[in-house]
Formats: C-alpha cells, sequence, structure tokens
C-alpha cells in the first residue's frame, strides 16, 4: 500500500524528478524488503515453498486439535513442513508437544484433523511413510538385557538397513560409546542409553526426522555434535521437528521455524 | 550400507532371535512359570491324598489348569517391558508389517513358556498317576492348546499394555477365552483313557489353533495402536 502510494506520487512529479524517483523508490523498495526480512525471517522460505509448490510439503497436517485428560492442547492446528526446515516446537510442561510429536508420527490419533506425507494420509501410506520416519520419543527403546551393538543392530536391522558389526562399532565410536559396544545396556547410564538411540541418526536414511527432547541426559559436546547432524540432514533435503528447552546454538534464529504451543496459558 | 525391504521371514527371525536373546539373558521369564506349573501340580497330591484313582480321575484338569494359569502369569511379559522401555513405539513405526512383529513375539512367547511345560508334563503326569491311555492325548491337546492360550492371551495383554495396573483386567478379559480350549482338552484326555477316540475334540483345539494363529496377530496388531495412543 505504501509503496504503491509512493509510485504513484513519484509519477504525478514532472519529467525532471523522474529519474530520481525511480532511484528513490528502488531504494525504497530495497529497503522495505530488508525490513520485511527483518520482521519476517520466515517468508523467504515461505516464498522458496511457493515457488516450488510442485513439491509436495514432506509433513503437513490440518486442523489438529488435541484433548487429554479433557483438557484442549491445541485446536484447528495446521502445519506444512517442507524439506530443509528445521522446526522446534515449543511451550511450557505439559502443553502438549510430545502429543503433538506423536501425532505427526502416527503413534496418537488426533481429536480432529489429518496428517498427511507428500500430500497422501499417513495412515494409507504408512510403509513408505515409516521408511521415510525416524521417531524418537521420550523412551531410548533400549533394551537392558542387549548390548549396546545388539541394540543398534537390532533398530537398523528393523528399519531396514543393513550395515556389517565394523560399521556399527563406527556409529558407536561417533556417539562416544567406544569400548562400551559390548557391555549389557542396563549396565550403562541414561545418558549413554540415550546415545544408543540417538545413533541411529547416523545411518539413517529417513528424510523426516521427528525428536522429542533428544538433548536430554547429553553433554554439551554431545549436543553440538547433534545440532551439525541435525545441519548435514536439512542440506541433504531433510527435516527435523524437534521439541527442546534448550536454545539451538549452532543455528541462526532465522533458521528455525517455531511452533508455539502455550493454549493452556490464560 | 543398503536400505532393502525385508522378507517376512527376515523380519520374523529378526524379532524371535531378539526375543529369545533376551529371555535367556534374563531366566526369569523362562524359570518362573515354569516353577510355578511345577509347584502347584505337585502340591495337589498333598492336598487331596495320595489315592491312586482319585488322583488320576483328576489329573488332566489339575495338569490344565495349572497350565492355563502359569501362561497367564507369563502373559504380562509379553509386551510391558517393551511398552515401558519403548521400544514396542519403535517397532510399530517400523516399515514392517505389525502382524508379522506380533507373531513373532508370540512365537517367542511360546517357545519360552509353552514348551518347557509340554517337556514337564508327562514328569508330572506319573507324579498323578495319569492313565496310561492318556498320556499321548495330553501331549497332543498340550502341542496343539499351548499356542492358543499364547495367541489368544497376546489379544488381552495389547488391550491392557497402556494401564498401570492391568493385572485383573486382564485375568478377566483373558480366562473366559481359555474356557474352550480347557473343556476340551480335558475332555480328550478323559475320553482317551477309556480308550475311546479323542479326534473330535483334537480337532476342535487344532480349529481353535488355526483360527487363532491367523487372526490373533492382526487382532493384536490394532489392539497395540490403541494402546499405544
Amino acid at each position: 500500500m505504501i509503496l504503491r502510494y509512493v509510485i504513484t506520487r513519484s509519477k504525478s512529479k514532472n519529467d525532471l524528478h523522474q529519474n530520481k524517483a525511480d532511484k528513490h523508490r528502488l531504494d525504497f523498495v530495497r529497503y522495505f524488503q530488508h525490513v520485511k526480512e527483518c520482521i519476517f525471517p520466515l517468508s523467504a522460505n515461505l516464498a522458496a515453498s511457493l515457488a516450488s509448490k510442485d513439491e509436495p510439503a514432506l509433513i503437513s497436517a490440518s486442523n489438529l486439535t488435541c484433548i487429554r485428560e479433557e483438557r484442549l492442547l491445541f485446536d484447528q492446528l495446521t502445519i506444512e513442513i517442507n524439506a530443509g526446515d528445521i522446526v522446534q516446537v515449543e511451550g511450557p510442561n505439559g502443553s502438549g508437544k510430545t502429543s503433538l510429536l506423536r501425532i505427526l508420527a502416527g503413534l496418537s490419533q488426533p481429536y480432529e484433523g489429518e496428517v498427511f506425507y507428500k500430500n497422501q494420509l499417513i495412515t494409507q501410506s504408512r510403509e513408505e511413510f515409516h521408511q521415510n520416519l525416524l521417531y524418537l520419543g521420550h523412551l531410548p527403546g533400549v533394551k537392558g538385557e542387549m548390548t549396546a551393538q545388539e541394540n543398534l543392530n537390532f533398530n537398523l536391522t528393523l528399519h531396514g538397513l543393513h550395515i556389517n558389526s565394523s560399521e556399527i562399532e563406527e556409529t558407536l565410536a561417533l556417539v562416544n560409546l567406544t569400548g562400551f559396544e559390548d557391555s549389557l545396556a542396563s549396565h550403562l547410564s541414561a545418558g549413554q542409553h540415550r546415545r544408543i538411540s540417538l545413533a541411529r541418526l547416523y545411518k539413517s536414511t529417513a528424510n523426516i526426522w521427528i525428536l522429542d527432547e533428544p538433548f536430554t541426559a547429553i553433554d554439551k559436546q554431545g549436543v553440538h555434535s547433534l545440532e551439525q547432524l541435525f545441519k548435514a540432514h536439512i542440506k541433504q533435503g531433510g527435516c527435523v521437528i524437534l521439541t527442546t528447552h534448550q536454545d539451538l546454538l549452532t543455528f541462526s534464529p532465522s533458521q528455525i521455524k517455531k511452533i508455539t504451543l502455550d493454549y493452556l496459558i490464560d | 550400507m543398503s536400505v532393502a525391504n525385508l522378507s517376512y521371514r527376515a523380519v520374523f527371525s529378526l524379532v524371535l532371535k531378539r526375543d529369545l536373546t533376551i529371555a535367556m539373558r534374563h531366566k526369569d521369564d523362562i524359570i518362573n512359570p515354569l516353577l510355578f506349573f511345577v509347584i502347584v501340580v505337585t502340591l495337589f497330591p498333598l492336598g487331596i491324598g495320595p489315592e491312586a484313582q482319585t488322583l488320576s480321575r483328576i489329573a488332566p484338569g489339575i495338569i490344565w489348569v495349572a497350565a492355563l494359569l502359569s501362561t497367564l502369569l507369563s502373559l504380562d511379559r509379553l509386551f510391558k517391558s517393551d511398552h515401558i522401555d519403548g521400544s514396542l513405539e519403535q517397532m510399530l513405526l517400523s516399515p514392517q508389517p505389525v502382524f508379522i512383529l506380533v507373531l513373532a513375539k508370540i512365537v517367542a512367547h511360546w517357545l519360552i513358556t509353552g514348551l518347557p511345560l509340554i517337556l514337564i508334563a508327562p514328569l508330572l503326569a506319573v507324579l498323578l498317576h495319569l492313565n496310561e491311555q492318556s498320556y499321548e492325548a495330553l501331549i497332543l491337546t498340550l502341542l496343539l492348546g499351548t499356542p492358543v492360550l499364547s495367541l489368544l492371551g497376546a489379544i488381552g495383554v495389547a488391550l491392557t499394555v497402556g494401564i498401570k495396573k492391568g493385572g485383573v483386567l486382564l485375568s478377566l478379559l483373558v480366562l473366559p477365552l481359555y474356557i474352550p480350549v480347557l473343556i476340551f482338552a480335558t475332555s480328550a484326555i478323559d475320553t482317551a483313557a477309556l480308550g475311546l477316540p479323542y479326534s473330535g475334540q483334537l480337532a476342535i483345539i487344532a480349529a481353535l489353533f488355526f483360527g487363532s494363529l491367523t487372526l490373533a496377530p492382526f487382532a493384536v496388531g490394532a489392539a497395540l495402536k490403541v494402546s499405544t495412543n
């Protein structure tokens, strides 16, 4: 509106001023774009996604409503997550972050609404969706009776990835578990359990990563290398959806999409 | 590293091997139901008295009721520990069909709890003066019947796995489903003791076995999805 106003006004001036006005207009457009980018950091992403509309959103949800224990956690939530996005779900404890992630992963049914993988309902394209999904919940999914190596091997094989034992050792080394390959998981700490389950990320071919509090019980160094891993993953056309109460330090704020759940706060 | 679709057999053996490994390292799972079975059966002669005639009359019932209760005792472990540590979620989210995963887990459960029971049952039958002609019927009914217990029980466990104290509910859900197996199995053993053919009863147990083998894994899969919701 303002822009058009400026332009029409400049046009109404006489020809002498025309050049100057054009320059002025150009400057103004640039300035306006800059301001817009400062205020709406997502618009660049959004424009890109609009431009390549033939590429369907990796994961999208429409009108999600979630009710737990007779409390409304979120209502009519519509999300679209594209390749290259890193999405942080924010909100206080009990605001429905985990519920949202579980609904997106297809573990829970929403009260209302639907989740789509590449514009197909996830319930209809279950196998394809699960092949491209890596979900790590609150619970590490590590069996105490099996060794670190066996746990990782089982989890990878179950998801259709065949890797040999030397590769498994390498992967465990990446999450600082060298020397613990053959220890029973029940003898390891909570942080090490989490590391065993996170080790899957290094070998995953899934493009959707849904991670619920991945940094719990992980030390600073581990958090840093995980963030590097996320960067590499989104660069390769994947997306990361995570909840964390920590700040993602190696990402600039403009890179991170945020979904804030604060329905409960009055 | 390669991404490949696993064959059903590969998925089945993967999960089966995992569950058996866990059971071998956590021997309580094997010993506890077996010990319960042995204790219950050996307590009866002590309580009732050593008359061979009375004991041989009630032997089929005692062995089958004890087998049923010991299976019930062991059912909880089928999905509970996987649910608690989150590996159940991961299995449901894997690209493999749920019924194969479930079937493998049930087969593992039967190998851990049902098979040792069948192996030890003839010994305990001696203790109860079971009629000599009934041994074959006892083994056959146990072979066909205990898998039914595991399969039907799995449905109950899958439905109650998300509930904190699902034990009572589980018994209420599962025991009525076990009654047909109990009736036909004991009736087969009794008929065999009279020297009559018992293939009719056996055929009904076989029908229950194949019916539950083909349908239970799907029911369990659906029940698990509800429970983890």
